[in-house]
């Protein structure tokens, strides 16, 4: 009874996306057939599927390495990040230290950063790593020193009245403070993530999706292009709905804190 | 007169160029409810701040049990403003809070504070997240955090000053009973003129900032005191607002 509930009221709630998206892909099918364009320049999303179904085991193959370097790209950029919050939180002055060099980083363009990399460390796993890691990293690394720096004051106070040293401090009150802010960077980072890791594919790799695009551009085969796209999105979407439901596992008191909210 | 629990002598604190506390004495013996009333932003939460470690005094100073109150001893138990509770912790472990900082496992102290959520009007919520809580409640909660620290003093602040006038007289005559049940010492912040007459043995008025103690107040109202509104309290309040709105100029 209130499973199905749920199940309605999740579905009503997913239903204008579904909706838009629809629409955004039947006025694409309708113009591909239409207006007689050839499929080697604008392929209808049909086509599109239909070609991702037939070379699904070339997919596959190309999509493992652009996970497996998502992810432990991520992984590094996310242990990374946390050491250097945890740094800052304890010795502010590192902050002034450290930023400027971490926001010159982002400023560096992909295109230009992603062949140097692939150059000095080859076409394997490593240059992947460090990509998706520089574009992940200050934007978690932002998210969670923030998030310390919101901790209600009355509770850091509470905690010193209490006798509570700095670093029982930071364990009880700032790091809990700070889940609402890193999740917050994990939705968006995830996203970047995935991004990263096809531009360094696409910058040089033996297998991903990246050196997929760049092949099936090459050969003129846009129904491919779409189709590894299709996958890269639906995997964005994956990773994107794992972290909101790994938020909810992990902050079971946010839901109820916003139900309250009128 | 028995001997002073905590005893503040001409305390001062400035921060930079602004002067908050001028010159703050006060006392409280052992079993004694006292309260410091005092105009909004006249330096009220800062004296607990000096005494909770949170500051320290630019001039002055503060005695507990007749010696200079040391940094690593903690006798009192905090509350602050806000409750302070946090979101992300069940009501039970909220209040077990202190005892874990004092290095108590969870367990016991979960049995510790258990007993005495009836007591405390919190019965059957031991598991809920303080946003399921209504104001009242997460009130008590606070002050079930603050007193099963079993410190030797409690310092309350504005304990009951966000909730509605309704809930606030219903924790008032609560707390009323407790105190009286456990002869906890106890100096409470608030700026509810009622409310000090109500609970206290003895009020502290403070001027605005720069804050200087400008008249202490003995309530000799008998206990329990059910009845807010009786003429005897009614005078005193009376008199108390007089001070506040006009007070006595210094010479
Ligand atoms: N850490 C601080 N640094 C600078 N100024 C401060 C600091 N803490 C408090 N103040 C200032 O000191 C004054 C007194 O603050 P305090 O919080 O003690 O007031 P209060 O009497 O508790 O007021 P309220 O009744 O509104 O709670 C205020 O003007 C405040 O801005
Ligand atoms: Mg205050």
């Amino acid at each position: 009874m209130s499973t199905s509930r749920a199940i309605a009221s999740s579905l009503g709630r997913i239903a204008p996306a579904l909706l838009s998206v629809g629409t955004l892909i039947l006025a694409w099918e309708a113009y591909a057939r239409l207006s007689g364009i050839s499929p080697t320049t604008l392929p209808a999303p049909s086509r599109v599927i239909a070609q991702a179904v037939q070379n699904w085991p070339a997919l596959l193959e190309n999509t493992l390495p652009t996970i497996s370097a998502t992810l432990l790209g991520f992984a590094c950029s996310l242990a990374a990040a946390f050491i250097f919050s945890v740094l800052i939180d304890f010795f502010k002055p590192l902050r002034r230290a450290l930023f400027p060099v971490f926001i010159i980083s982002q400023t560096l363009p992909l295109v230009a950063i992603a062949p140097l990399i692939v150059l000095w460390f080859g076409f394997g796993l490593a240059p992947k790593i460090m990509l998706v890691a520089l574009v992940t990293f200050f934007p978690m690394l932002v998210a969670l020193v923030q998030g310390y720096a919101a901790t209600e004051e009355d509770i850091e106070s509470l905690l010193a009245s209490m006798g509570a040293s700095p670093m029982r401090i930071f364990l009880l009150a700032r790091l809990p403070s700070s889940l609402p802010y890193f999740f917050a960077g994990l939705r968006i980072s995830i996203t970047y993530a995935v991004v990263g890791a096809i531009f360094a594919e696409y910058a040089g790799a033996a297998k991903g999706l990246g050196i997929y695009i760049l092949n099936a551009k090459n050969n003129f085969r846009p129904d491919l292009v779409l189709a590894a796209v299709l996958i890269s999105a639906t995997l964005t979407l994956v990773l994107f709905g794992i972290t909101i439901l790994i938020q909810r596992l992990a902050m079971p008191w946010d839901k109820l804190a916003a139900e309250r909210k009128p | 007169m028995s001997a002073a629990k905590l005893e503040l002598r001409n305390l001062h604190k400035r921060f930079g160029d602004l002067d908050v506390l001028a010159d703050i004495s006060l006392s409280v013996r052992p079993g004694e409810f006292v309260s410091i009333l005092g105009p909004s932003g006249a330096g009220k939460s800062t004296i607990f701040k000096l005494l909770t470690g949170g500051l320290r005094p630019d001039g002055g100073e503060i005695l507990f049990d007749g010696t200079a109150l040391a940094e690593e001893t903690q006798p009192f138990a905090f509350m602050p403003q806000r409750d302070a509770l946090m979101p992300w912790r069940r009501i039970i472990d909220n209040t077990t809070l202190g005892l874990e900082v004092q290095g108590m496992a969870r367990d016991s102290a979960r049995q510790r504070v258990a007993p005495l959520f009836a007591e405390f009007g919190l019965d059957g919520f031991e598991q809920h997240y303080p946003a399921q809580l209504s104001g009242g409640m997460r009130q008590r909660a606070a002050l079930l955090r603050t007193v099963v620290q079993d410190r030797a003093m409690l310092l309350l602040d504005e304990p009951f000053g966000a909730l509605d006038a309704l809930t606030r007289s219903g924790m008032q005559r609560w707390l009323e009973t407790m105190w009286e049940h456990h002869n906890w010492t106890a100096l409470l912040i608030t700026h509810d003129v009622r409310e000090a007459v109500f609970l206290s043995d003895r009020i502290y008025v403070l001027t605005e900032r720069p804050a200087r103690v400008l008249r202490e107040i003995i309530v000799p109202l008998s206990r329990p005191r059910r009845d807010l509104a009786s003429p005897e309290a009614s005078a005193i309040e009376a008199d108390i607002l007089e001070t506040l709105l006009n007070p006595p100029s210094e010479t």
